[in-house]
């Protein structure tokens, strides 16, 4: 049985529809990429797992049961398994560092404050902003904010992490240090959805890429086979306009 | 006319009058405290409550609208008659300081709730997003993170309505209830001169506004700074 | 309760009322006007003047802005005929709300006019425009964009509050309303009727000021 299984997806973003039947499956650990021209869907795929987007067709699996998009038991639920990190980061930005990764652990998963804080230390140590625990967001830099981000959405303990684009509103010299983090999680068992525009990273971690072209999954195999031997026109194309930079 | 005040400023400014001077003053400061408390409580929840989008709210939701739109747009000196000649009947014996304070609440309700809505749209739509994700419930994303985030688009405006809201208890005198503005009038009836009555008169009322409106503006520069 | 509304007996004096409309916008209209004359002054005085200039402006404003216009009014209307001067009422209320606006309109017009940035002075200055060309190119324009909203919604609000002129016998809207009420005991239906043309009232205002906004001034303002 797959981990997270997604069966004809269908979502549209204003009344325009955008993702037009998207079917993937992927098994726990693994590191799935999504690549593509914008307006392919690929963040809007990610919104409609975790729901900020509901979809308006099709049918999505979290280890073998039904997730209702309709439903808040079933959104709640989900949500405790899947966490997400954006490309604007959506710290909260009335509180501290600390109080934001583990905020969220004590409020909604209801655990001791002792133990919730203690965790958030061990994730900012291991995101690599362990001196920073009582900074605001306002006093960080983009790839600062990111990675408490990432220790954020960690805190909840998902079984699947997504990924929007989470370098794309970096300045270049803070790209790596985010990139550092993720490559650090892959070890951890956690299934990761990422959306991204760095090609190196997406090849070097993934298990498999997908490729996305106007709401549907155009190709998806591994990495040596997207990249190297894609076997669609359309992969060939994006592919090779990219790597030519 | 100067001889006039210097005679009569001793006989004013007697124990009696003072005590007189001082519950007015008491009366006025009462409505205004009453009147932004409950305008601020009730307007907090008309704010939440359009910023909702639950389909099984939306006749409410309609009359929240029209009481705001309505209430925001007649006189201070209407709604106290409106409101005097409704509850008359229905409840004789009201005192008129409950009659003013409930015109009082229905204005700065209408007002309150427009200032806070417009602070709560201030804050971006993707703090929320973060909060949903997380599994907030409603009322822990909007007291956890909405609220806190608002405060600073709220404080000026709200800060400034105040102010301009103990000018507008002077029109309950209109209803007899002796606040300020009435006690003035009082006083200048029984025979002091009007330029001593009230002249003492907004003195009162500019002890009570001036600090507030330093207030509001110190509160203005410090978060806008921020 | 033993209580049937008669929304036609009130329904009859709506010509009657209406001209009351009328001298409300009237007493809104002057007080505004004349209280902009004061307004640009006392703008002017408090960021160009001198310090004794400056702070006779700063007292004006304060005082006005933190008393009551009903209190002022009592105290133009009971105190000046010691004085020899017995002000009519109508004249009075005039009076105090004019000064009360020029207050009021000194805040509104002085942030107007501190809004131009230097630089962009600095800028036409540079483009070789002559102080006449600055001020009609580059602030006048941008004042006016600043200005626009918060006299909008000053205008408006005087529309409200000349209803006090009613306490002093002017037969404006709340005045007539009065009038009426005390005649055919209705009250509740006379009240509510004039509310609704107070509503009225206020959101014409604000539309077409929001209109003219648009089309002369290129500024976008809300009505709702």
């Amino acid at each position: 049985m797959h981990h997270l299984e997604i069966k004809d997806l269908c979502a549209s973003y204003d009344k325009d529809p955008v993702l037009k039947g998207v079917t993937l499956s992927s098994d726990k650990g693994e590191v799935v990429s999504l690549i593509g021209p914008s307006g392919s869907g690929k963040s809007t795929l990610l919104r409609a797992l975790i729901g900020l987007t509901p979809p308006s067709k099709g049918q999505v699996f979290v280890g073998g049961e039904a997730v209702d998009y309709s439903s808040r038991r079933s959104l709640r639920a989900l949500r405790g398994e899947m966490a997400i990190v954006f490309q604007q980061y959506n710290l909260f930005q009335n509180m501290t560092v600390l109080r934001n990764v583990s905020i969220a652990p004590i409020k909604i998963q209801k655990r001791s404050r002792s133990d919730a804080e203690k965790e958030a230390k061990s994730l900012l140590e291991k995101v690599g902003m362990a001196g920073k625990q009582d900074a605001y967001p306002e006093e960080l830099s983009g790839g600062q904010q990111q990675r408490v981000a990432i220790a954020r959405a960690l805190a909840t303990r998902p079984e699947i992490l997504l990924l929007d684009e989470v370098t794309s509103a970096l300045d270049p010299e803070r790209v790596n240090e985010v990139l550092d983090t993720i490559r650090g999680l892959t070890s951890a068992g956690i299934t990761m959805i990422i959306v991204s525009h760095e090609m190196a990273f997406v090849r070097e971690i993934s298990t498999r890429v997908a490729m996305m072209d106007d709401g549907k999954i155009v190709e998806i195999g591994p990495p040596s086979q997207i990249f190297d031997a894609p076997e669609q026109r359309r992969t060939r194309d994006f592919v090779s306009k990219i790597l030519k930079h | 006319m100067f001889e006039r005040l210097v005679e009569e400023a001793p006989l004013f400014f007697n124990y009696h009058n003072l005590v007189f001077i001082a519950q007015a003053m008491g009366r006025t400061l009462g409505m205004t405290v009453i009147g932004c408390s409950v305008g601020f409580f009730f307007g907090l929840l008309i704010a939440v409550l359009r910023q909702s989008s639950m389909t099984a709210l939306m006749p409410l939701r309609a009359v929240a609208i029209a009481y705001v739109e309505t209430f925001r747009r007649i006189p201070f000196l209407i709604i106290l008659f409106i409101v005097l000649f409704v509850i008359e009947p229905l409840m004789p014996g009201t005192s008129l300081f409950g009659i003013a304070t409930v015109s009082v609440c229905l204005l700065s309700t209408a007002f309150l709730s427009e200032i806070i809505r417009s602070g709560l749209e201030s804050v971006p739509q993707q703090q929320m997003e973060g909060a949903r994700t997380l599994n907030f419930s409603a009322l822990q994303m909007l007291f956890m993170v909405v609220l806190p985030q608002s405060w600073k688009v709220i404080v000026p405006p709200a800060t400034a309505f105040v102010v301009m809201f103990i000018k507008d208890t002077s029109l309950a005198s209109q209803l007899g209830v002796i606040e300020l503005t009435f006690a003035g009038k009082m006083l200048v009836n029984r025979g002091f001169s009007p330029v001593l009555g009230f002249g003492v008169i907004l003195f009162c009322y500019f002890a009570l506004s001036y600090p507030l409106s330093r207030l509001s503006a110190y509160l203005e520069k410090r978060l806008a700074s921020s | 309760m033993d209580y049937t509304f008669q929304f036609t007996e009130v329904l009859k004096e709506l010509p009657y009322l209406l001209g009351g409309a009328g001298v409300t916008l009237l007493i809104a209209f002057v007080s505004f006007w004349a209280g902009a004359i004061i307004g640009l002054f006392g703008a002017v005085a408090k960021v160009y003047g001198g310090k004794m200039v400056r702070n006779i402006a700063s007292g004006y404003v304060i005082f006005f802005t933190n008393t009551p216009a009903l209190v002022q009014i009592f105290l133009l209307y009971y105190a000046l005929p010691d004085v020899g001067i017995l002000l009519g009422p109508l004249t009075a209320v005039l009076i105090g709300l004019i000064l009360n606006s020029g207050a009021y309109l000194t805040e509104i017009l002085r942030a107007g006019v501190i809004s131009v940035r230097r630089s962009e002075i600095e800028a036409a200055a540079t483009l070789g425009m002559s102080g006449m060309q600055v001020l009609r190119y580059v602030m006048l324009p941008h004042i006016a964009k600043t200005i626009y909203a918060p006299l909008s919604n000053f205008f408006v609000w005087l529309v409200l509050g000349s209803s006090l002129a009613a306490l002093f016998g002017v037969e404006e809207l709340t005045g007539r309303a009065i009038n009426i009420s005390t005649a055919n005991l209705r009250s509740i239906e006379t009240f509510t009727i004039v509310a609704a043309i107070y509503v009225v009232l206020t959101v014409l205002a604000s539309t077409s000021l929001a209109l003219v906004g648009r089309w002369a001034f290129r500024v976008r303002a809300k009505v709702f």
